[in-house]
């Protein structure tokens, strides 16, 4: 068994994981998820592009949860659904990327403006082995984290 | 040159979970439309057919499904597919032959039949469609996107749960009146707090059902309107169908991100802003000529933002608008004097089609039991999948 990417291409693992952008070589716009063929910027006719690694930190620009089992093709996780949290990140790169929570933080834990940074965990298991993806996990400060 | 075609008739099948093929809907509607208008299918010389969705994309074709259920009169045809705003695609095609002196009296139809629950992608491994990956890697439903609005009125407007509960009452209210509404029944701020939390911060009835429907409409030159007799009809002003510009930067169903801002700068308006910005200003009629709005209330919270994005208030104020009462019935601008989609529930294609029947009806003086006094001036506006929305402006 193995520990995979759910989908190839669109982030990197390891210790300081990272979504990956494309990056236009003629006006320098960046766009997630990759972008191949043609720059999206209307003024531009780039058709080469970077691949980049966004910003790992971010600032929240809102946040819900996913109280109910959302339909196929989702694939749940255990036999009964556990809400998981979901953000929008608005990143330096000024894009809005959404993810997942991490594990273990819920609305409770978020508010519009407050940091998170990019982590990457398990999102389902397949006769693989386990499937992962990006998520974004609050950023605590150290003394809020001594308290806990 | 005038830019302004005649609205002759509306008509509408009741909205519910009828379980029929979706064209028993539209011709339903379309026949009530034409008797409505007073006129005789073989005088129709154009359908147009607002696409039916399956899964987010068309589906079922729709202009010739109606004109063959209406029996072949020889109309020529089209169909529009523009998720939310079908309808109004389909009544910008009509107008256009219209106004091009290429058609004189065209039938506009809407109609489908939907499955119950969360609208889901199609089946399949389809990871080149957005639509279908958001589901697999994040469980990102439409009510999830609702919801991030909403809690971003919440953290930056300070709105309540409260403020959202509200819509939903006075929508609930209004639709008690309208005999093609799916729920009829008056709801409190408790019961709606009291219901199921589905992504916070909204609740089950904070959020539209989907429903089967249908809606019609007779769209002529005002030549032939006069030609009839009929002196003052209700007529369309202007119909936005814009698409975004460049950069995007308000996250939208299906997307995983917006367009970054960082090399070209973000607009003036919100993309929902210059949808009924356009309308206004294509027919020379600003929001504060407007005496009744029928938006597109997906969600509570999103009555809420299109409040400010249609130009009733700025940003920001649209609590002080639901808590005083000035888009309720009797009040100011009266918002979703049809009940809105909280008392219909959301038949995709016939939905934008349905906001125009209400007008009609509002501006003709018609709409009983849930009449704006006075109304002379009506907007539409709704927004859906893949960058489409959309605004009609109506006037007598």
């Amino acid at each position: 068994m193995t520990t995979t990417p759910a989908i190839d291409g669109w982030f990197t693992s390891g210790d300081l994981p990272a979504l990956l952008g494309s990056r236009c070589g003629l006006c320098a716009t960046v766009f997630f998820p990759r972008l191949d063929g043609f720059c999206r910027n209307p003024a531009c006719s780039g058709e080469e592009f970077e691949t980049v690694e966004l910003s790992r930190r971010g600032t929240v620009w809102s946040y819900t949860d996913a109280q109910y089992q959302p339909p196929p093709p989702y694939i749940p996780r255990s036999e009964n659904h556990e809400p998981f949290a979901i953000a929008a990140v608005e990143l330096a790169e000024g894009l809005v990327v959404l993810g997942q929570v991490a594990d273990g933080y819920g609305v409770a834990d978020l508010r519009v403006g407050a940091e998170v940074e990019l982590v990457v965990e398990p999102l389902y298991t397949d006769e693989t082995g386990d499937r992962t993806i990006w998520r974004w996990k609050p950023v605590v400060e150290l003394g809020a984290e001594a308290d806990q | 040159m005038s830019h302004d075609v005649a609205v002759l008739g509306a008509g509408m099948h009741p909205w519910g979970k009828w379980g029929r093929p979706f064209a028993t809907y539209g011709v339903a509607a379309a026949r009530q439309a034409l008797a409505d208008a007073g006129v005789d299918w073989a005088d129709v010389d154009l359908v147009v057919g607002g696409e039916t969705v399956r899964n987010g994309y068309a589906g079922y074709v729709a202009g010739a499904t109606f004109a063959q259920a209406l029996g072949w009169n020889g109309a020529r045809v089209a169909t529009s597919y523009a998720a939310c705003a079908t309808g109004a695609q389909a009544i910008d095609t009509a107008r256009a032959r219209i106004l091009a002196g290429l058609c004189d009296v065209a039938l506009v139809v809407g109609a489908d039949t939907t499955p119950k629950g969360f609208l889901a992608p199609n089946a399949g491994e389809r990871y080149d469609d957005p639509d279908w990956l958001r589901f697999r890697l994040l469980g990102m439903t439409n009510p999830a996107y609702f919801a991030l609005y909403a809690r971003r009125r919440m953290d930056l407007y300070g709105a309540t749960p409260e403020d959202f509960a509200k819509v939903k009452v006075k929508n609930a209210q209004a639709g008690l009146a309208n005999p093609n509404a799916r729920y009829r029944k008056a709801v409190t701020v408790e019961e709606v707090l009291g219901s199921a939390v589905v992504a916070d911060p909204l609740h089950l009835l904070d959020i539209c059902a989907t429903s089967d429907g249908g809606a019609a409409l007779v769209l002529t030159s005002m030549d032939y309107a006069r030609s009839r007799g009929i002196a003052s009809p209700v007529r369309v002003r202007a119909v936005s169908t814009v698409t975004p510009t460049f950069p995007q930067t308000v996250i939208e169903m299906p997307n995983f991100a917006t367009d970054s801002s960082g090399t070209v700068p973000a607009g003036e308006r919100t993309f929902k802003e210059s949808i009924a910005h356009a309308a206004y200003e294509e027919a020379g009629i600003g929001p504060e000529d407007v005496d009744v709005a029928e938006v597109y209330d997906l969600s509570t919270a999103l009555e809420l933002d299109w409040y400010e994005d249609i130009g009733l208030c700025k940003r920001g104020e649209a609590e002080r608008l639901i808590r005083s009462g000035e888009t309720a019935l009797g009040g100011r601008v009266p918002v979703n004097p049809s009940g809105g989609l909280a008392s219909f529930g959301e038949a995709v294609p016939a939905q934008a089609l349905a906001q125009v029947c209400e007008l009609t009806w509002q501006l003709r003086g018609q709409a009983e039991g849930r009449q704006v006094e006075d109304a002379s001036v009506g907007v539409t506006a709704n927004q859906g999948l893949f960058g489409h929305g959309s605004s009609v402006l109506l006037s007598t």
